[in-house]
């Protein structure tokens, strides 16, 4: 256009069409992140609202309220009892992950091997192929043999190996910062290594421990394929397969169960990283000022 | 209460490093004893080799009666207070003070009376409850030492006590120490790099470099009569001068000027023969017109001390040779002469003074060792490339 060519004198635009162009990219910077907000959002405000709603769709919409969605679930057998198996699947996880991963991490952190840093390395690129889909017909393979099928220890240690690697990386980080002299001050004093690391260690990394536990909780608990493959029987299937089976007997996917299946669901993550975060706070760096 | 005697103590670190090199050592019992060189020296290395934070690769560490050289440091009976002072900061003043006795099984309710005790001996009485970090940085300093003092061991060690504080509290906490460890009266090793620091406090120091000792004495030997050329740059809050000179006639020869010899070099020295002469500023007087025995130069720096005025001047010097390794550089045929000057006295740059040695007060040097009347020196200079041997 003839406004870019050079030539032409340009004349000094106006205050007002300065104040014109702000507000004009003040709309749109906002309507872009409403957008933004909407496309997140949505899904969330259809989670609040069509558990409640009598006869629910796809859309978010104004629920006609009732309970009666939650009756219904109850009535199904297996509802609850797959929230409380992925309650023993996640903490099961969840212990035996920070367990090893702090000591294995301490260990790492303090020792000297020759390409250790190579190792974790290793370590965490390979850890998501170890619970990936690829590695699933092996793992079968292996949990068959060793007699862990429909078993929940089975997948909590699949799940463990799955998560222990990052967990070592992270868990790492917290201790590599914590000063040794805290650790020689206990050792000239006489305290074993199991005691500094349960005095002086642990309660010093615990925002570290904090991030992992919620960390392997959340990924328990979204966790499909693993528990969908080992585990035979509904009565121990955790609640991210039960939902799978919230069908009609058309195959239709019973939106009145799942809805309210999803919000049951998603609350305890929810409420369990509200919770951690206003007690220890999340922190990936650090570990020793307050 | 112990004695600690260390016997041919080597400690080389993976890679080489050779940081403590077959070092002979003895602390008295109850000795208040002053590690003292500059960094990479190895003195923190012997602190933490005597703790047994560093396992030792040669030689022995006795602490009284007992050999403690394969002890874990648990079993040594001593406690270190580190520089960080390394205070838990998820526990209580009262329950980091109370932490050695919890790991000696003391129930809970004796040793937080028995921390209570220790605390109130050090003024900490108001402040159990709280954490590490709410506490200045004298006050974290102090809890580290009644932490230390709670298990009641046979050896303090303390590394470098004083670097973590600002200058003005610096003074009290050394004051503090040095009261409180006569009081208690155990023997205490301690680290610094800071040469007044060790002055002030010990009762003996052994001054370190490339990990080997290069003189053991009281603080007014190693002040006064710096056994080689290394301890006598380095003690002192201004160097010694190290000046080149030659024996000539009985006297020596700094360029034109001749000064006496030393009293205890007498027979010691041939005619002709090159050392290096040295004398504190402190020991020089400086005057204005020209004095009899006195170097002569002109004034180049003034530095205002306070009291005292630090002034450097210029003087021509023995030109016959290469300057010796151990004299400060300086150009062929001139060196600088430092002289503390006291206020009221102090010249202008670019006048010319005359400067003159007290007596009793010059040292000579020959190789970079102290020539005395016995003419041997205790500990030899380290040898060249000790660092890397084997």
């Amino acid at each position: 256009m003839t406004t870019d060519t050079a030539p032409v004198p340009t004349t000094e635009p106006t205050r007002p069409t300065v104040a014109v162009r702000h507000l004009l990219a003040q709309i749109g910077r906002y309507t872009f992140l409403c957008a933004i907000l909407g496309f997140f959002a949505l899904p969330l405000l259809w989670l609040a609202t069509a558990p409640f709603d009598d006869t629910p769709t796809v859309t978010a919409s104004l629920p006609r309220f009732t309970l009666d969605n939650f009756r219904a679930l109850l009535d199904n057998p297996y509802a609850l009892s797959s929230l409380l198996n992925s309650v023993y699947l996640a903490a099961g996880t969840a212990a035996l992950v920070v367990t090893f991963a702090a000591l294995a991490a301490y260990a790492l952190s303090r020792v000297r091997v020759p390409g250790r840093d190579a190792l974790l390395y290793g370590l965490l690129l390979l850890s998501s192929i170890v619970t990936g889909t690829a590695t699933m017909v092996p793992l079968f393979e292996l949990a068959f043999r060793l007699n862990l099928i429909d078993s929940r220890l089975g997948v909590i240690l699949i799940l463990s190996g799955g998560l222990l690697p990052a967990a070592i990386f992270i868990l790492k980080d917290f201790m590599d910062s914590t000063p040794t002299s805290y650790e020689e001050s206990a050792r000239v004093f006489g305290a074993s290594p199991l005691q500094i690391m349960r005095h002086i260690v642990v309660p010093l990394v615990r925002p570290g421990l904090a991030t992992v536990g919620v960390w392997a909780v959340a990924n328990v608990w979204g966790n499909f394929l693993v528990p969908f493959l080992l585990l035979r029987g509904p009565d121990k299937a955790p609640a991210a397969v039960i939902m799978y089976t919230l069908y009609t007997e058309g195959g239709q996917a019973d939106l009145r169960l799942l809805s309210t299946f999803s919000l049951l669901y998603s609350l305890p993550v929810a409420l369990m990283f509200v919770f951690v975060s206003s007690r220890y706070g999340f922190r990936f760096h650090g570990g020793i000022k307050r | 209460m112990s004695a600690i005697t260390m016997r041919e103590l080597t400690k080389v670190y993976p890679g080489g490093v050779r940081a403590l090199d077959a070092l002979d050592l003895e602390i008295a019992d109850g000795e208040f004893f002053a590690l003292l060189g500059p960094s990479g020296c190895g003195k923190t290395t012997l602190l933490r080799t005597i703790a047994g934070l560093e396992v030792a690769s040669g030689g022995s560490v006795r602490i009284g009666e007992r050999d403690v050289t394969g002890l874990p440091p648990g079993k040594r009976d001593v406690a270190m207070v580190f520089q960080d002072y390394a205070l838990f900061p998820h526990m209580t003043v009262r329950d980091n003070i109370a932490y050695p006795l919890r790991i000696k099984k003391v129930d809970r309710r004796t040793r937080g009376g028995k921390a209570a005790d220790t605390a109130e001996e050090l003024g900490l009485s108001g402040l159990l409850e709280r954490r590490p970090g709410q506490l200045s940085g004298g006050q974290q300093q102090r809890v580290a030492l009644a932490r230390a003092m709670a298990c009641h061991p046979q050896v303090f060690l303390l590394d470098e006590p004083l670097s973590n504080l600002d200058a003005r509290l610096r003074l009290e906490a050394r004051t503090f120490l040095k009261r409180l460890q006569r009081e208690l009266g155990v023997t205490t090793v301690f680290v610094t790099h800071d040469q007044a620091e060790a002055l002030a406090l010990a009762d003996r120091i052994a001054v370190m470099e490339g990990g080997r000792i290069r003189q053991v004495g009281t603080p007014t030997e190693v002040f006064r009569r710096p056994a080689n050329t290394f301890v006598a740059g380095f003690i002192g809050s201004t160097p010694m001068n190290l000046i080149d000179a030659r024996v000539h006639g009985g006297e020596l020869a700094v360029g034109p000027a001749r000064l006496p010899l030393p009293d205890d070099s007498h027979g010691q020295v041939t005619d002709g023969e090159r050392l290096v002469y040295g004398i504190r500023p402190e020991y020089l007087d400086y005057s204005p017109t020209a004095v009899p025995g006195a170097l002569t130069g002109e004034v180049v720096v003034v530095e205002n001390l306070g009291s005292v005025s630090l002034v450097s001047l210029d003087v021509p010097a023995d030109d016959t040779g290469p300057a010796d390794a151990g004299s400060p550089a300086g150009d062929a045929g001139r060196t600088s002469v430092q002289v503390v000057v006291p206020e009221g006295a102090e010249p202008e740059p670019g006048d010319t003074g005359w400067v003159v040695p007290r007596p009793g007060r010059s040292l000579l040097y020959r190789d970079g060792t102290l020539v005395t009347a016995t003419a041997t020196a205790e500990v030899p200079a380290p040898r060249a490339g000790a660092a890397v041997r084997s």
